[in-house]
């Protein structure tokens, strides 16, 4: 009886579209995000991520009506967030029939969301998520879809942000994020070493020995990915069958 | 049974609802959303959903007057199936909340998994079945569950029909005539967790368009 470790595909959009950039930029079109979700409810995956990556008021009602899409296909939790900054927000984002939502930018800038948000909802609903990228010695948190350093410690910012009600982390190595170079494992290990909820790792996955060196050098609760699952390049029950063939605990239908 | 009634989820704010009348609907059966307490004793089949804060449910369920008829559909025999906060829900009290008091159909604190474990228990799990029941009826003994909790119930006597652990072992279903609950959530948990609602419409008698 063992808690599985979870493979997370994540669809980006830009409130309507799925898209895939390199290194957060270059998007270009990726597909339908209900159909994708579909496809991942049927193959296995333990769960779905969908982000709004414009997150742009204007835009807000179509991303809702994407949820709505995209959970009416799902038999497995569905975490969904993009530009978050209040309760009002967030709750239409649950209403809309995610399970959990994603807090980022808004709450580097006000971090007392996280306890007001965990407040409302419960901290199982509140995934902080934390775009780190490498500044010399550490990993600073960025902001707004990666365009600009919080100035934040990385790995500090994990810490306080559970402290603060996150009841996990979406961690995603910008360095990493689109370049099929595997996980960031040293960011992965050393937030995992500092917080007490699951983490979820995410940016760099390829291959499966990627996934497998995640969970067993990242010590990550679970690992997300988006590529390489939207371009069929790996198959989600052949993912889990590797993994389970080297000892990782897996759910398999 | 009549072959048609709906099953009444009741309404109080719970974020999972939707995702339980979806997973219900998939199965063809029917759902109606029972919020006062006039609907509430008037429900043929009852299942309380619940995410959050074990004192904000009692208080909701309290200040809408829902506590009453809910102990007394339990017990006239109504089924009801507690879902996660709606497990813990049925029992004494809760450590989450000590000042609030449950259902109180089941005898019993709810408690704190030990943060030993990384908190919240978040993920897939498995299932220790201790006796056979209606509820996991023909569900493999390796069935992974989706758990979403810090707070677990730790013993529920004969009513325990399977246990699950993280840290410490608590009650993951648990089944007692027309009672029924489980700390996962069986609308998360894929075919499995499809399986273990089918089980309970079944019990209940409840009309299936298939």
């Amino acid at each position: 009886m063992t808690l599985a470790r979870r493979i997370i595909p994540c669809l980006d959009t830009d409130g309507e579209r799925v898209v895939k950039g390199v290194q957060f930029f270059n998007l270009r079109d990726a597909g339908d995000p209900a159909k994708l979700a579909a496809r991942y409810n049927r193959e296995g995956a333990d769960e779905l991520v969908v982000l709004d990556i414009a997150a742009s008021r204007d835009h807000r009602p179509t991303f809702l009506e994407t949820i709505r899409r995209v959970a009416a296909e799902l038999a497995i939790p569905l975490t969904a967030g993009g530009g978050v900054a209040n309760i009002d927000e967030g709750r239409a984002i649950l209403r809309s029939g995610a399970d959990k939502l994603t807090v980022n930018t808004a709450a580097l800038r006000r971090p007392a969301l996280l306890t007001e948000l965990a407040a409302e909802f419960g901290s199982q609903a509140v995934v902080l998520a934390i775009d780190a990228k490498k500044v010399g010695e550490k990993w600073e948190a960025f902001v707004r879809g990666g365009r600009e350093s919080s100035g934040r410690d990385a790995v500090d910012w994990a810490t306080e942000g559970t402290q603060r009600g996150a009841g996990e982390i979406l961690l995603t190595s910008m360095d990493r994020d689109g370049t099929r170079s595997g996980f960031d494992l040293p960011l992965t290990a050393v937030v995992a070493e500092r917080v007490t909820v699951p983490l979820i790792a995410s940016g760099g996955a390829d291959s499966p020995a990627d996934f497998l060196d995640v969970f067993e050098k990242g010590h990550a609760d679970a690992a997300l990915a988006a590529s390489i699952f939207h371009d069929a390049v790996q198959e989600l029950r052949e993912l889990k069958g590797f993994l389970h063939s080297k000892g990782v605990p897996v759910r398999q239908q | 049974m009549t072959m048609g009634a709906k099953i009444s989820l009741i309404e109080y704010g719970a974020g999972n609802l939707p995702s339980v009348e979806r997973a219900l609907a998939r199965q063809g059966v029917e759902t109606e959303r029972a919020g006062t307490p006039e609907a509430v004793a008037a429900a043929r089949v009852l299942i309380l959903p619940g995410v959050g804060h074990f004192g904000q449910l009692m208080r909701t369920l309290g200040s809408r007057g829902l506590l009453e008829p809910i102990r007394e559909a339990i017990g006239g025999g109504v089924p009801l199936l507690g879902i996660c906060l709606g497990l813990q829900a049925l029992f004494t009290s809760s450590a989450e909340a000590p000042e609030d008091r449950g259902l109180d159909v089941l005898a019993g604190t709810v408690a704190s998994l030990p943060v030993t474990a990384k908190l919240p228990h978040m993920g897939w799990n498995q299932l220790r079945h201790v006796r056979s029941s209606a509820l996991l009826e023909g569900i493999p003994a390796n069935a992974y569950f989706y758990f979403a909790h810090s707070y677990a119930a730790l013993d529920a006597g004969d009513s325990a029909i399977a246990i699950c652990e993280h840290g410490v072992p608590f009650v993951a279903a648990l089944e007692r005539q027309n009672l029924f609950a489980v700390q996962f959530h069986p609308e998360k948990s894929g075919d499995a967790g499809a399986r273990v609602l089918a089980n309970f419409v079944a019990y209940a008698g409840v009309g299936n368009r298939g």
